[in-house]
Formats: structure tokens, C-alpha cells, sequence
């Protein structure tokens, strides 16, 4: 080839979901052995031109060229053999079956499998082997970690002989060193010609790892531009269609009293302890996050301080007054009367009911408050009227008390339960992963938000896997690990890497995180 | 209890284990692909009534296998059409297909043949016969003549009728394609994550279809062996709750085909003898007939609750696939 043509090329695609339209005229181009970034919001419509270009979805519209040839992508399979390979956001992989049957299924080389898996696991070696991405062809899928089980569908698109790579948000579930590995599969197979298409809403990795970028907003390709010449702060405005605050502004904090105090609080939940006395207090006026891994303790924490679990030992106070953890009283609602508002982990499952109005799920926990009743009916009207007060104030879209939670985006169902929890001002705020699948504009609106109320002189216990969200917001950072807090870290006298040796359990850092 | 009289009860068991292995297989089958089946009951007794309606009427049990597992896979087909194709929910479909066919077997029958919902008794050459091997002996009086492995041979090897082998061959057929072929390995995953077949380029819906099918055809034949041949004919309600003590033995068997077998003939054995001993002598208490009948059920209830321990169902099971946005 003189002039290569692109690997891949999309000239006016369009897809529209019912009233919805995805995707609006998108042309794009992406040159061979590249890594192209794709960035947008939730809802702006990068998943779905993924799936067109997977054969997932039919574009309406629209012509894609494969290596300069026009290639019509039909279903998946056609995809396939296109050479297009997509790792899902969400594993598609059989969780009891063995890494090389994932790897084979579909592609198989005749009826019966063992001459299959005879050479499948030849090939893995090799390939495993080519790429730097090490996994055991015998192992189970799930017994494996989220950042072995992505291997497994790389391997499984590398097995098809796939030229082109599309990731969709790759690094959600993975933690900074799984990430950091990732990146440098990527590379490898750039090196090798792959061409990789890497769809997020982080920023720092496209500017780390990308060559180009690509920016959608509301179905529409708004900017392509090399990596090199654009910035963090140009791509957020890209986005959003408005300047974005990356950073959060805030100013020192002024601590008071000691509001919340955890004494060696234990909880054993399915027979595993999962909190091994952790002891922590939070003033007045102060942000305390706990850093970790999922998984590591930080749900119990949160689960057992808002109620809705048992502690099997330690002890609690707020204000100097103690909480009851198993007896009668160890209930949301108490908690809540108390003065501790819980933006839970899990907003679908936890914070709201998807299949409840917003203003119903506004009163949630609060449903007693006499301003909600009326003798012993509840009062509609004066629940609707403050959801759409709070609406008004916490910038939910749209501002209808009379929408299902689960017609709002996640990041306008993330406002409404921080509206809730929020807006009552308690003596200390339980946050769970508060911008967890949120957009960038919302993540600014409920930093903000916190930093408020900690303004206001309250206590918050900020538990995220988010490292930049941790390290941005907290004055004080614990790091969990195993059940246990690793100890305390100022934001200004420590750094990712420390924090990320502390999330894997490793103690031994404090000489070089001081430096 | 001498050795023949444990031989003959285990003949038994062999009989009457076989229409329960078909249905759990036929389960087997369906359930490992995502689709639960709780309308085994309604195919066998849909697959009873027309295999000997039309072997009946056309003198022959070949044509009325036919005609029985081609009834049994309409049912399939309509179970697949509500589950699969439009989604709807498996088990109301299943329990739909069970009072359909119980209903419609007895009013069809009641039409053609006039005698109360029922077949008139089917002539030798309309049932299946027993198979001789080779050497067997055949009369009682013979049989108890020979040595142990001889009797073993005559009583208990010897003389099944030919779905019997056929539903033991497929016990090792079912297990070889399920683990050894693509098309098992395709069929598996489609119960415990269909959304990897689909990523993969293949059809979730054309592997359900199949594998409902199949289960269709499975059921077809555990239908007809009830009626033409551990029967002379159909009776109204002849399959007898055995499609759900299929199923039970498909949960104690945790979805695998060896260990089906090994549920089935527990639970034959069971009825088997339930109907070698009624009427038993206790010193003074007499064991009622009605007693010895319930035992087979009670003992499944109480192998369920006490035995399985912890039974993981494909894990796609009973949810219809939609693609996700």
C-alpha cells in the first residue's frame, strides 16, 4: 500500500431510537495503528456507534469502510469477520466455564471441541505470551479478577484475528495498577498494528494513552482532534458545551468537634468478617475519604453506620452520644432522625426505586415528617411541591416530580437522592461512590454540593474508588484494605502511587510518600 | 426375598424409570439452554394420547410414535414460540401447555373413540413389543432354572421394550454432545450467559428453538412408551405428575446427564416398589394400598428437601434475552 487507507471510516452514519435520535450524521476516520479516543457524556451516543460499527444495531443511515473497502456490518458476526473485535463494558463471558472455552465459543474449528481446545490453548500460549497479557487457559472465569477476566476478552478478540479493537470504558472496574497494566497491553498491540478505539469519560486516559480523540455530544461528532494539541479542560468544554471546573475549589477546612466516632467496629456478613475493628473519628466541618478497592470493606462501613445492617462488635457515637447498632433501634429511619443522611453506594438498588416517581422518592426516609402528612394521609401535594423545589435547586432534568426515577439519566437520579439526603443539612453525610457513572457537568454540581455542606460546618464520610474524586475532596484520606483502615494520609502530603500501594495492602510507604 | 423376586423389582425399576429419564432429559435439555420447562408433563401425556390414537387407528406403533412425538413437539414449539420469540413468561407457559393438554387428550379421545376420554386397549401389533436378546430365556419357569448371572441376563437385561434401550443410549449421546461438541459447548453457554453468544456472532434464539425442540422429541417419546408400552392404551391423566418428578430429579441431579440416571431409577425404584408391596402385614396394622401408592411422592419430597444440598440452576434460566441498549 502506498497510501494506507484508514482502518476504519464512517461517513454519515444515523440511528435513532424511537423519538431518540443516537446518532446524528457521524463521519469519522481512524488511521491504522493508532489508539483513537472516543469521549461524551452518558447519553451522547458513543455506545451506540460502537454497537453499529459491532453490528449490534443497524445504522438507519450511513456508509462504514473497513481498510478503505465499504463494508456493510449487518450483525456481529459480519463484524467479525470484518476484524472487529469489542470488549464490552460489561463482560460477556460464561462465568463457570474455563478461560479457553470463553475464548472458543463462537469461533470454534469444527463440530466436536477437543481438537478445538487442543489448539486454542496452543494458541493462547502464544498469544499470552506476544502480548504480555498472562492468564491460565484452565482457570474458571470467575474465580479470576476483573483485570484477568478483561485479558480474557482481549484474548478472545485476538484469537478472531481482530485488526481493530473497540474498548468501552475499560478501566470502570479496574483498579490504578490493573488500569496501568491495561495501558501497556494497548500499547503493545499499537506496536503491533492493532488499531484501537478506546471509548471513556476519563480524560486523564485519553490524554495518556490516545493519539486522537474524538468528542460527542448529544448524538453528534462534535470535534475530532489530535491528543497532542488539546488539553483536559478543552475536552471537559467539548463535552459539557460549557467551561467545567476539573478541579474541585475549596478552602482549607476548619474541623470542630468531634462528631462521629467509630471505636473498633467489627461486621461479619455470610460467615466472612468483613470489618476488622476499624476506628476512625470525623469533626465538624471536615471531609474524611476512604480510599480502596471494591470490596475491601467500605460497603459494610457504609451499610452499618446508615442502618441497615448489624455490627457484631465496637461501638459508635455522635455527638458523644451512642448508636444503637443491633438492638431495636439500628434502622435507617432512626439514623436519619438522628441527623445521618446516607447517599448509598448503589443508587439503583438502594437509594431510589426505579419504578417510583421522583417526588415519591423524594420522601423516602423522610415520610414521616409532619410537613408531609395530613392527620393520617399523606399529603401529595406538599411532597410534590418540595421535589419540585429541590428539583428547582439541585438542577434535576427534568424538573418533573412526576417522571419514574428510572427515566432519568444517572446522573439526574445521583441529584435527586443527594437532593434528599442533602438538603435536610445532617450532622454527618454517609456518600458511597456520590458521581459513580455520573457526567462530568453533574460530577462538578454535586462536588460542589459537598463541599457546601461541609462548609456549613457538618461532618462527611466520603467512601469512593475514585482516587481523583478522593483525593480531590477529602482533608483527611484512610485508605481501607481487607477490613481494615491502613492508616491516614493529608491530601497534600501524599500521592497516587502511595495510595495505590496502600489499596493492595502494601504498608511500607510512608518514606517514599512523605518525600 | 429370594434373588429373583430382587431381580423382578428391579425390572420393575428399569420400566419404570424410563418415561421419568426421557422427561428429564427432555428438561435437561431445555433448562440447559435458559428455558425452564415445566410443561414436560403436559408433552408426555399430549405424546400418550396420540401415539395410541394413531397406532390405533393406523395399526401400527411406529406410526403412532410419530404421531406421538410430533404432538409433543408442537407443545414444544408453542412453549418456545411464547418464551423465546415473544418473551413471555416460562413458567405460566409451561403450567398453560400441563391444563391444555390434560384437557384437550380427554375431549379429543372422548370424540373419536367415544369410550370416556380413553383409547380402546391397543392390539399387540399397535404397542411395542418386548425385545428378547439373544439367549434369553423367557418364561419364569426357564428363567429360574439359571444360575444368578443367567437370570440376571433373562430378568433384568432381557426383554425391554426397544424405547427402554434407546432412552439408556441417550443418557452417554446426551452427555457427549453437551460436553464434547460445539454445538453443547454453544447450548450451555446460552443458558448461563446468552449475551456472550450473542457477542460472539451466534444465534441465542435459533440454540433455544433447538434445544426446546429437542426437548420436544424427548418428551414425544416418554409419552409413547406410556401408552404403548408400559400400557395398552391411553388412560385420562396417564403421565401422573411423572413430568415433575422429572423435574425433581433433574434438581437432584443438578443438571447433568449421569446423575439423571442415577435420580431416575431411584425414583423408579421407589415405585417400583410401591407397586410390588401393597397391602402389607405388620403384625396387626395393615399398610394401606393408598399408603404404598403416595410412598414413591413422599420419598421424592423428602430426597429434595434432605438430599440435594445446594443446586445451582444454568444461571439464564427462565429469563427471556433481550439485547441490551
Amino acid at each position: 500500500m502506498t497510501t494506507p487507507a484508514p482502518a476504519i471510516e464512517l461517513k454519515g452514519i444515523s440511528k435513532a431510537f424511537g423519538p431518540v435520535q443516537a446518532n446524528k450524521d457521524i463521519s469519522m476516520s481512524v488511521a491504522r495503528g493508532t489508539i483513537h479516543g472516543i469521549v461524551g457524556e452518558n447519553g451522547a451516543g458513543k455506545s451506540t456507534l460502537m454497537s453499529i460499527l459491532y453490528g449490534f444495531y443497524k445504522a438507519d443511515r450511513g456508509e462504514i469502510f473497513i481498510n478503505g473497502k465499504p463494508t456493510p456490518i449487518p450483525d456481529s458476526q459480519a463484524a467479525i469477520r470484518a476484524g472487529i473485535g469489542m470488549v464490552h463494558q460489561h463482560f460477556k463471558l460464561v462465568e463457570n466455564f474455563t478461560v479457553v472455552e470463553n475464548v472458543i465459543l463462537g469461533a470454534e474449528d469444527g463440530a466436536l471441541l477437543t481438537p478445538s481446545i487442543a489448539k486454542a490453548r496452543k494458541l493462547l500460549t502464544e498469544l499470552s505470551e506476544e502480548y504480555g497479557l498472562k492468564v491460565d487457559p484452565d482457570a474458571i472465569i470467575e474465580d479470576l479478577s476483573v483485570g484477568h477476566q478483561q485479558r480474557v476478552e482481549i484474548l478472545k478478540q485476538l484469537y478472531r484475528h481482530a485488526d481493530i479493537l473497540i474498548l468501552d470504558e475499560p478501566t470502570g472496574v479496574l483498579t490504578p495498577s490493573e488500569a496501568d497494566q491495561l495501558f501497556r497491553i494497548l500499547e503493545r498491540l499499537k506496536e503491533e498494528g492493532k488499531t484501537i478505539i478506546l471509548i471513556t469519560h476519563k480524560l486523564r486516559e485519553i490524554m495518556e494513552i490516545t493519539d486522537t480523540v474524538s468528542v460527542m455530544r448529544r448524538g453528534e461528532m462534535t470535534n475530532t482532534v489530535r491528543t497532542a494539541d488539546t488539553s483536559p479542560a478543552e475536552l471537559a468544554e467539548m463535552m459539557v458545551g460549557r467551561k467545567v471546573l476539573l478541579r474541585v475549589e475549596k478552602a482549607p477546612a476548619q474541623p470542630g468537634d468531634v462528631v462521629l466516632k467509630v471505636d473498633n467496629l467489627r461486621v461479619v456478613r455470610g460467615g466472612v468478617e468483613r470489618l476488622k475493628g476499624v476506628s476512625f473519628e470525623i469533626r465538624a466541618g471536615e471531609i474524611l475519604g476512604i480510599a480502596g478497592v471494591a470490596g475491601n470493606g467500605q460497603t459494610e462501613l457504609l451499610e452499618v453506620l446508615g442502618g441497615m445492617i448489624p455490627a457484631q462488635g465496637g461501638s459508635v457515637t455522635l455527638h458523644n452520644e451512642a448508636i444503637d447498632l443491633t438492638g431495636k433501634h439500628s434502622d435507617g429511619q432512626t439514623r436519619r432522625a438522628r441527623g445521618i443522611g446516607h447517599v448509598p453506594e448503589d443508587r439503583q438498588d438502594e437509594g431510589l426505586i426505579m419504578a417510583f416517581e421522583a417526588w415519591e422518592n423524594v420522601a423516602f426516609g423522610y415520610h414521616k415528617d409532619p410537613k408531609f402528612n395530613s392527620g393520617m394521609l399523606m399529603n401529595h401535594a406538599a411532597i410534590k411541591a418540595d421535589c419540585a423545589d429541590k428539583m428547582a435547586r439541585y438542577d434535576v432534568r427534568p424538573p418533573n416530580p412526576r417522571l419514574p426515577a428510572r427515566n432519568f439519566s444517572g446522573g439526574n437520579q445521583q441529584k435527586i437522592v443527594v437532593a434528599r439526603e442533602m438538603d435536610r443539612a445532617p450532622d454527618l453525610l454517609l456518600v458511597g461512590q456520590p458521581t459513580r457513572g455520573v457526567d462530568i457537568g453533574a460530577i462538578e454540581f454535586i462536588h460542589s454540593q459537598i463541599i457546601a455542606l461541609r462548609d456549613q460546618g457538618k461532618a462527611i464520610l466520603l467512601v469512593s474508588v475514585e482516587l481523583d474524586e478522593i483525593m480531590g475532596l477529602s482533608d483527611r484520606i484512610a485508605v481501607m484494605f481487607d477490613g481494615k483502615l491502613m492508616g491516614e494520609r493529608l491530601p497534600s502530603e501524599t500521592n497516587e502511587n502511595e495510595l495505590g500501594l496502600l489499596m493492595a495492602g502494601v504498608t511500607d510507604t510512608r518514606t517514599e510518600g512523605a518525600a | 426375598m429370594d434373588f429373583l423376586t430382587v431381580l423382578q423389582i428391579l425390572d420393575s425399576t428399569v420400566r419404570l424409570a424410563t418415561p421419568l429419564l426421557l422427561a428429564c432429559l427432555a428438561g435437561l435439555w431445555s433448562e440447559r439452554a435458559g428455558i425452564f420447562d415445566i410443561g414436560l408433563e403436559g408433552k408426555m401425556l399430549a405424546a400418550a394420547f396420540f401415539s395410541a390414537a394413531i397406532a390405533f387407528t393406523a395399526g401400527s406403533v411406529w406410526i403412532g410414535l410419530l404421531a406421538g412425538i410430533a404432538a409433543s413437539m408442537v407443545l414444544a414449539g408453542l412453549h418456545g414460540a411464547a418464551s423465546i420469540t415473544f418473551r413471555g413468561n416460562q413458567l405460566i407457559s409451561g403450567v398453560a401447555i400441563n391444563f391444555l393438554a390434560a384437557g384437550l387428550t380427554v375431549v379429543i379421545a372422548q370424540t373419536w373413540f367415544q369410550q370416556g376420554g380413553r383409547t380402546p386397549q391397543l392390539p399387540s401389533d399397535a404397542r411395542f413389543a418386548n425385545v428378547e436378546l439373544p439367549g434369553a430365556a423367557t418364561r419364569i419357569r426357564d428363567i429360574a432354572q439359571q444360575g444368578p448371572l443367567g437370570q440376571i441376563y433373562s430378568e433384568l437385561i432381557s426383554g425391554h421394550s426397544i424405547i427402554v434401550y434407546a432412552a439408556l443410549l441417550i443418557v452417554p449421546l446426551t452427555w457427549w454432545a453437551l460436553y464434547r461438541t460445539r454445538f453443547g459447548l454453544r447450548l450451555r453457554a446460552v443458558g448461563e450467559n446468552p449475551a456472550a453468544v450473542d457477542t460472539a456472532g451466534i444465534s441465542v434464539v435459533g440454540l433455544r428453538y433447538a434445544a426446546v425442540m429437542i426437548a420436544g422429541v424427548l418428551c414425544g417419546l416418554a409419552g409413547a412408551y406410556l401408552a404403548t408400552a408400559l400400557n395398552a392404551g391411553f388412560v385420562k391423566d396417564m403421565s401422573a405428575g411423572r413430568g415433575f418428578i422429572a423435574l425433581a430429579a433433574l434438581i437432584f441431579a443438578k443438571w447433568r446427564p449421569w446423575y439423571a440416571l442415577s435420580a431416575c431409577l431411584l425414583f423408579g425404584f421407589f415405585d417400583a416398589v410401591g407397586n410390588r408391596f401393597q397391602n402389607i402385614q405388620l403384625g396387626e396394622l395393615v399398610v394401606p394400598v393408598q399408603f404404598m401408592q403416595a410412598l414413591p411422592y413422599i420419598l421424592v419430597v423428602i430426597v429434595l428437601a434432605g438430599l440435594v444440598g445446594k443446586a445451582i440452576p444454568p444461571r439464564a434460566g427462565g429469563e427471556p434475552y433481550v439485547k441490551e441498549r
